[in-house]
């Protein structure tokens, strides 16, 4: 809001996450700078939805700082930390599936309202007001997504790419400073892979922060401007995705240590 | 019926013609009913009171879903606390008291409709707390326990320090006084003789009015949206910045408070509490009554409401006359019959109509049948 914002809309150092015998985050931290699409990416089990989980406050952090927009945040309750200003989406969609996909939106606008209870019996013109604030709000994200025409569809009817869709436009009604999307294009195919990128660039033109994990390294490296790889839980490589992408130990990590053995084998 | 009830609710004045048919069949029904007897109006005004517990109750598992065993504890909050601050009971027992208020203990319904309702609202409270991230079967477990709780506490509650009597009850509780009118004496109006039992129809139907609109404007507001999330998701809710824990022990305490006001009706108009009427098994009919209905759905819950309450008084009088004319003896009581034709009642709605008679409409439009239909229009 004010010009002395702070450049890092995130800056997370020094987490770990153990399970049991487990190290499942050794020391990881990663810096967002306002406006860009970050990646986090690696192999399975390297521990992204784990510090995806972290950061979002759905798993307590052994240890680690905090800090959104320059301000310390604490990620033990989840709706804190959405309160504070990270939205996010779910690997395996998790949408309100018997409300409409309006009324999932409207539910996204519960953060940012205040209506109270004795507001609602009374039907007082704040409230009322209000409620046609969100209404329109979310009809306007609705658009914004793409889907509409689907607002008074139920949400688990809708095609699986529009889901996709919704649950960012749920997460958008939050007003975060930070959307946070878990592998929003696992299960799509290559035309919702497209539209799913053009809506990702767009909402980034509009300055939203995106922080993005993801399996397809095509999407990650055409999108992101920076990405940092885990593997088992450990940072291997952080920078832009041209340079990540030629580092050693990050085809190491995907390919396993004879992969150029094997090429020149079959070669 | 599915196009012909969105035209209806387009065209204004049928709405408002509807609405008026409605309340003059209310008004009118202890006129044609208590032709055959004042028992029936007493029928009538008890199925007000569930109506209103069925409804609170209603807001926590339908609403919230949050599936509570123990909802009757609140219904009796709300009673012994009017039999209280209406009987000679505390007077009588403590002296001190009996100074303070050398008339005697007289509570104005003003004062009596907010306190039911608040108290209510803090058991509600206090159930809350403890039970927020149970969810199901161990939630049932210990609401359950909780209602048995606090009928185990009026039932011993009478020693070291005699509160509430014990198993005895409390009696001798006064009537409702409203804007200078007696509801426990028969009033004349415009000539008209309308008995105690009319007059207290009227003011639970009132009260039910007021309830169900309560209910509806919850339901379409921001705090009926995040129910309906936890309901759905909870998890996903939470990431949407909603404080689950609070709008549970929101849905606890406004639930309860519907038990609080209904209770303190029902000592008022029985003049007479014990902790029996609070047993558990009422705790599962008004589950009964709201599941049977169609669980979250208010005009269900209302029907399923008046249904359980009427059955009992059909049975009372149809059952012994029946058995009388064609067997000449009776062979099953009225009352075994009456639980036989319960369960009956329950494993045939659960078996042909599981969302309940009355169920909410499928919410917004599902693609899914229509394509349906219209495959099948093709074929």
């Amino acid at each position: 809001m004010s010009t002395t914002a702070p450049d890092h809309v995130l800056r997370v150092s020094g987490v770990n996450k153990r399970f049991g015998g487990l190290q499942a985050l050794a020391d990881v931290g990663i810096e967002i700078t306002r406006g860009e699409i970050y990646g986090l990416i690696g192999p399975n089990g390297a521990g992204k939805t784990t510090f995806f989980n972290v950061i979002t406050g759905l798993y307590t952090p052994d240890s680690g700082s905090f800090e959104l927009d320059g301000k310390p945040y604490s990620p033990h309750d989840v709706h804190r930390v959405a309160q504070a200003g990270i939205a996010r989406t779910f690997q395996n969609i998790r949408l309100f599936p018997d409300m409409t996909a309006l009324e999932n939106v409207m539910v996204g606008r519960h953060v940012r309202t205040k209506a109270t209870a004795l507001g609602a019996i009374l039907r007082t013109r704040r409230t009322l007001d209000e409620e046609r604030a969100i209404k329109s709000r979310s009809l306007e994200l609705l658009e914004y997504v793409g889907i509409r025409k689907y607002a008074d569809y139920q949400a688990r009817t809708l095609a699986y790419g529009d889901q996709r869709r919704l649950e960012i436009a749920r997460a958008l009604a939050t007003e975060p400073k930070l959307l946070a999307l878990d592998e929003p294009a696992a299960g799509m195919n290559a035309t919702e892979k497209v539209a799913l990128r053009t809506l990702l660039e767009a909402i980034s033109r509009d300055g939203i922060t995106i922080l993005l994990i993801e399996h397809d390294v095509k999407l990650v490296m055409g999108l992101c401007d920076r990405v940092t790889v885990l593997d088992y839980g450990k940072m291997i490589a952080a920078g832009a995705p041209a340079q990540v992408q030629s580092n050693p130990a990050v085809i190491e990590a995907y390919l396993g240590a004879g992969h150029k053995a094997v090429a020149t084998k079959v070669a | 019926m599915k196009t012909l009830l969105p035209r209806l609710s387009q065209n204004r004045a049928a709405v408002w013609l509807g609405v008026v048919l409605i309340a003059i069949v209310l008004v009118a029904l202890p006129f044609v009913i208590g032709q055959m007897g004042n028992a029936w109006v007493r029928a009538l005004a008890f199925a007000c009171l569930y109506v209103m517990l069925a409804l609170g109750l209603n807001i926590v598992v339908g609403f919230a879903g949050l599936l509570d065993l123990g909802y009757i504890a609140f219904y009796a909050v709300g009673a012994y606390m009017y039999a209280l601050l209406a009987s000679p009971h505390l007077t009588s027992t403590f002296p001190w008291i009996a100074q303070m208020f050398p008339e005697g203990l007289h509570s104005s319904i003003w004062l009596v409709i907010p306190l039911g309702a608040g108290i209510a609202a803090i058991f509600g409270l206090l159930l809350g707390a403890p039970v927020l991230k149970l969810r199901g079967d161990y939630l049932a477990i210990v609401t359950l326990g909780f209602g048995e709780i606090v009928r185990i506490f009026l039932n011993n509650l009478n020693a070291p320090v005699n509160i509430t009597n014990g198993p005895q009850g409390i009696t001798l509780i006064e009537p409702i006084r409203m804007l200078g009118v007696n509801l426990g004496r028969a009033q004349e109006i415009f000539g008209l003789r309308l008995p105690s039992v009319y007059l207290y129809y009227y003011l639970f139907l009132a009260l039910t009015i007021i309830a169900i609109i309560i209910c509806v404007r919850l339901q379409d507001s921001r705090l009926g949206r995040a129910w309906m999330a936890i309901r759905e998701d909870e998890i996903a809710a939470k990431a949407m910045g909603i404080n689950v824990r609070n709008v549970k022990l929101l849905a606890f305490a406004l639930g309860a408070t519907f038990g609080g006001v209904s209770g303190a009706m029902f000592a008022a108009f029985q003049g007479f509490v014990s902790p029996e009427s609070f047993i558990l098994n009422e705790s599962i009919i008004v589950l009964a009554m709201v599941v049977l209905g169609g669980l979250g759905h208010i005009p269900g819950v209302v029907l399923g409401a008046v249904l359980l309450a009427i059955f009992p008084e059909i049975l009372r009088h149809t059952v012994v006359p029946v058995q009388n004319a064609l067997f000449g003896q009776v062979i099953i009581d009225a009352e075994i019959l009456r639980m036989m034709l319960y369960g009956m009642a329950l494993v045939l709605i659960m078996l042909y109509r599981p969302k309940g008679l009355w169920p909410a409409p499928e919410h917004g439009v599902n693609p899914a049948s229509r394509v349906g239909v219209a495959a099948a229009g093709r074929a």
